[in-house]
Parts: C-alpha cells; structure tokens; sequence
C-alpha cells in the first residue's frame, strides 16, 4: 500500500516541476489513499481477529456506560445510606455497597469516566510529544538528537511507578496533575520509536526527492515523515492506553492519584482494602473492571498490529 | 567503556532531575515538618542546620558528594540516616525481587518453551491466557486475590510480613506474574522464529534428534531477546515492589518510598528513588554486557 503511494509521490514532483504554482497532489494523493483504506483495513482485521472486534466492542460498551451513567443507575456518586453499609450484591444494589453505604455498581460507571479518560488523554498528549520530539531528533540530528534523546534516557531510567510518585508528590494529587504526570512518563519511548522510523524514512526515496526540489524541512516532517509514521504510532497508542490506565490505578491505590470524593477504579479498590475479609467485592469488583479495560485495550492493539505494522510484532 | 560512561552520565542526569523536582514543591520543607506552631527562629536555625539556606547548586553538590561516599542525608521523619534505613529496608527488596524474577524467569520460561514445542495445543492455550491474565491485571490485584484465597482462606501462608520464607512465596508470586507472563510470550514467540530458521534444518537434517535441536541449536538463540526482556523487567519488578511491598506489609525500598511520600520526607523520598534508579541502570549495563558475550556479531560494535 505505502509503496504504491510512494511511487504515486515521485511521480508527482514532475508535476510540480512543471508548474510550481499549481496545486499540490502530493498530499491529496496521501490522504485519498488513507481514507480508502482504512474502513477496508479494519474489516480485514475483524475478519483475522475475532478477539480484537469484541474488544473493540467491550471499549465502545465502557465508553457508552460512561456517558450515560447517570441515566443507568439511580443513585447518584456519592449518595451515602449509613444503614446500608457494606451490603453484599442483591437486587437493590447489584454490586453491593461501600462503607459509606454507597452503590458500587454506580461508583464503577463514574469511575470509568476517570479511568478512560486517564487512560486516552495523557496517552495522547504524550504520543503528539514523543512523536515531534522523536522526529526532531531523527531528522535534525546531531545536537539536537542528543538533548532530546538523553531526556528521554533518563525519564526511562526510572522505575516507572517511583517517577510517578515523584512527581505527583510534587505537583500534587488530582485528575489534572495525573494527566501531567503520565504524559511526562510516557513520552520518552514514544520518542524513541518515532525516532528510529524516521531515521530509516529520511533514507527513503520520497523523502529524498521532495528535498531535492526543494520542499522546506518542516513541510517534509509534517506531511511525509509523520503521516508514515502514524500506523506504528497508532498501535503503540492502543497498547500505551491499558499501561494509563494500569498506572493511574496503581497510583489512586496508594492514594497519590485521584483524590476523594471522586471516584476511580484504583481509589476504589484502595479503600475497598481496608475491608478485604468482610467486603471482597469492594476491592475486587473495581480491580476486575481494570482488568476488562486493560485486556480489551491490548487485544484491540494486537489486532491493529497485525494489519497495520506487521513488523512491531516481533518486537 | 563507553557504555559505562554513558550509563554514569545518565545517573548524573537522573540525581540532578531528581533533585531539581523535589526542590519545586511550594513551601519550607523545614516549616512543613514542624507544624503550624513553630515559631519563625527555630525554622530559620533548623534550616541552616541542613544546609537549606545554600543556594541549589551548592546543595545539589553537597548532596551529589555525599550520595557517592553512600550519605544520602538525614530522614526528616525518623531521625536517622538514610542510608541506613535504605540497607535494611533494600535486604527485603532484594529477597523479594530475586524470588520474584527467579519466579518469573523459571515460569515464564518454562510455559513458554512448552507452549512452543506445542504450538495451538491445550497446554499451549492454557499457558498464554494465563501469561495474558499476567500481563493485564493490575499487580494488587493479583497480590489481593492471592492475600485472599492462600492466606486468608486456605491458611497456607502468613498474611503478610516477613517473618520467615513462606511469607515471600505470595508476594514473589503476585509480582513475578507479570514478569512471567511477558517472558513466557516473549520465548514462545522468539523460539518459533527461531525453528523456522535455515541451520535448524540444517541440524535435523544431519540427523539430530528434537532434544538436540532444541537445546545445542534453537534455545541458544532465543536468549538473546530473553534477556534484554529480563533486563528490562528488573525496572518494572522494581515499579511493581511498590505495590507488593505495601499489600503484603513488607519493608522494603518500595514502602519507604511511599511512607516518606505520606511523611513529606524528601530525603527519604529521593534516597529512595535514586538507589532504585541507580539498580535499574546498572541492571541494564550489565544486560548490554551479557548480550554481547552471548552473541559475538554484536561484540565488535560495543
């Protein structure tokens, strides 16, 4: 597919030889093909994968849940009923009640507001950060090459949980300063990846022929280095979301994360802790709906490997 | 060499972020550890005690020096000296992760040379759903639900502590799963690379039996990628301590780390947190080294 269009490309630079002023077909033929592709693309993996269309099925099920919680349950987040403390799961309360007699099954729905959210936004953030970055360093080289990758050195040196802290310790709790924190976290080998494609891009023909007529180095970077290095980008994504998510949770469960009142699968199944013997399911129940998201994530991420970055696999 | 060096700049690097993110934090360290009531002298005094009226620099270096000669400064909190509450406290650790990795590594290889000597059977199933369940769920999960059933149910074990080697098995093995999980896919995947390759034909066809082939040719090559992962995952057990040690109450490195969190003890806190990325490096270094005795065509490069 991508030679194809690479061949298209070159092939376009006599036009624009021709005619400097006219219209560029270099970038409509890119995302023509991109377009025509892509619905193609997942059919294909649906068919090869049966497990990543369930997953893509449970993700798009949490993320309706999400939106329409209030209208799911008729409790409200932190309605408390201290009659009811600690109830095991029965009709009324399908998932039973916490030690503020608060249902869980609707602490859960809220939860997972926090938890996907934490898991997509700062995933984002530091996959459009590691990937400038990345390229930078690829295609620039030298000096700057080293300042951005020796960064990313050391964020990777740390243990990953103990960085976590450490910055949240110093930027303090809360859903933004752990969006801050992941996205800091996560950069470094967005980077490195973003890094290594370019560099074996730069030597490629296309790139090579837009240089020599011309094109400026950031046009270069922007329309032909990273949108080809957006397939692998696209797969590391899913597969860095279920990490998110497992951080953040890993975090509210020592109590550095999302603060309470607020409710996240990990703060849940901290404070469910102190009543593991009596109350199983409050710790349980939100640890296990960690685990849907997370396995859904990576098997989505597996089955987006397969058809768009077979080389990854090896990996 | 260059390795080394490259590895000690890290390091450098690493103290220095360290130390510039635990200086951002708003407010006198010293005024935070008195309380509300101290009066303005005796923070003034205490805070030139411990050189925090310095400007950064000096106390960056101060600091630097010390941690090399192994004084990382004094606990605001407990009142003794880092370093030594890192020793014991990195003992526990130590158990913990070795049991853990040896756990992992054992495990995880096993399953997954199984699982490829036997590709798509049961056994083959059976062990990648249960390296994947490893790999997703979260790591207190899987030291809770091992806490409730052998523990608290069955009473085969202690709850938690470290009074003697059974009360390591749970806690090794709620941390080692993920580990295995990773290992296990990863060797499964690699050997059957490798028993496509060319000289395994080779091999069987000059008459060597499957054991042969397996061991003196196919296993040989799929460590490499094994133990780069292995390297790799000495940083995640460590990340992973953190979680285990506070559910099984194990005082370790991972504990202290978040008790000075709680305490705002920053000298804990980056003591803690510099040893631990200090083991992560060398860990590494050391995994760069046994790749390139392992496989000679990389020897030239390094």
């Amino acid at each position: 597919m991508l030679r194809k269009k690479e061949k298209q490309i070159v092939s376009d630079f006599e036009h624009r030889k021709a005619d400097p002023a006219g219209p560029s077909e270099i970038s409509e033929a890119y995302d023509l093909g991109e377009a025509e592709t892509f619905g193609k693309l997942m059919l294909r993996m649906f068919r090869e994968n049966k497990l990543s269309a369930v997953s893509l099925l449970v993700i798009l099920l949490m993320i309706l849940c999400t939106i329409l919680a209030p209208v799911l349950t008729p409790y409200g987040e932190t309605d408390m009923d201290l009659l009811n403390r600690l109830q095991p799961p029965s009709g009324d309360h399908w998932l039973g009640t916490d030690e503020g007699g608060r249902d869980v099954l609707t602490r859960l729905l809220y939860g997972s507001r926090v938890s996907l959210m934490v898991g997509i936004v700062p995933t984002l953030l530091s996959m459009v950060l590691g990937a400038l970055l990345g390229v930078m360093a690829g295609y620039f080289g030298q000096w700057t090459d080293t300042v951005i990758m020796r960064l990313a050195d050391i964020v990777l040196a740390f243990p990953s949980m103990l960085l976590a802290m450490v910055i949240m310790y110093t930027l303090g709790g809360g859903l933004f300063n752990v969006f801050l924190t992941l996205t800091l976290m996560n950069w470094g080998s967005v980077a490195r990846i973003a890094r290594s494609e370019t560099l074996r891009l730069k030597k490629s023909e296309f790139v090579e022929a837009a240089r020599s007529i011309g094109v400026s180095k950031w046009k270069i970077i922007f329309r032909h280095i990273l949108p080809n290095c957006l397939p692998t980008l696209i797969v590391l994504f899913t597969l860095n979301v279920p990490a998110a998510i497992l951080t953040e949770s890993s975090l509210s469960f020592l109590g550095l994360g999302i603060q309470p009142p607020g409710a996240s699968w990990g703060l849940m199944v901290n404070t469910g802790r102190q009543f593991l013997y009596n109350a199983p399911w409050l710790s349980f129940v939100p640890s296990a709906a960690i685990m849907v998201a997370v396995l859904s994530f990576n098997f989505l991420g597996d089955g987006l490997r397969d058809v768009l970055d077979p080389r990854l696999r090896k990996q | 060499m260059k390795r080394i060096l490259q590895a000690l700049l890290v390091l450098l690097l690493v103290s220095l972020m360290l130390f510039g993110l635990l200086r951002i934090v708003p407010g006198n360290p010293v005024a935070v550890l008195m309380g509300e009531h101290a009066n303005q002298a005796t923070i003034d005094r205490l805070t030139a005690e411990l050189g925090l009226d310095q400007p950064i620099h000096v106390q960056f270096f101060r600091y630097l020096s010390g941690a090399v000669r192994g004084d990382f400064g004094t606990s605001y909190s407990l009142g003794k000296p880092v370093s030594g509450l890192m020793g014991t406290a990195f003992v526990n650790t130590l158990l913990l992760s070795l049991a853990a990795a040896l756990f992992a590594w054992i495990t995880g290889g096993l399953c997954g040379l199984l699982a490829a000597i036997r590709k798509n059977s049961i056994p083959d199933r059976l062990f990648m759903g249960f390296s994947l369940l490893g790999i997703s769920m979260p790591v207190f999960m899987a030291a809770m639900i091992l806490q409730y059933v052998f523990a608290y149910w069955l009473h085969w074990v202690p709850i938690s502590g470290t009074a003697d080697w059974r009360s390591f098995i749970l806690p090794a093995v709620a941390l080692g799963w993920n580990s295995a999980g990773s290992i296990a896919r990863l060797v499964r995947s690699a050997l059957l690379d490798t028993l496509e390759e060319d000289y395994i034909d080779t091999a069987r066809a000059k008459g060597l039996g499957k054991s042969g082939v397996l061991f003196r040719h196919a296993l040989r090559n799929t460590m490499l990628p094994t133990v780069t992962m292995m390297a790799l995952q000495l940083s995640a057990l460590l990340s992973g301590a953190v979680i285990t040690e506070t559910v099984f109450s194990i005082n370790g490195i991972g504990r202290l780390a978040v008790q000075a969190i709680t305490a705002r003890d920053i000298p804990l806190l980056q003591g803690t947190v510099l040893f631990s990325t200090a083991i992560v490096i060398f860990g590494n270094l050391v995994a760069d080294f046994l790749y390139t005795v392992l496989d000679p065509r990389t020897r030239k490069e390094a």
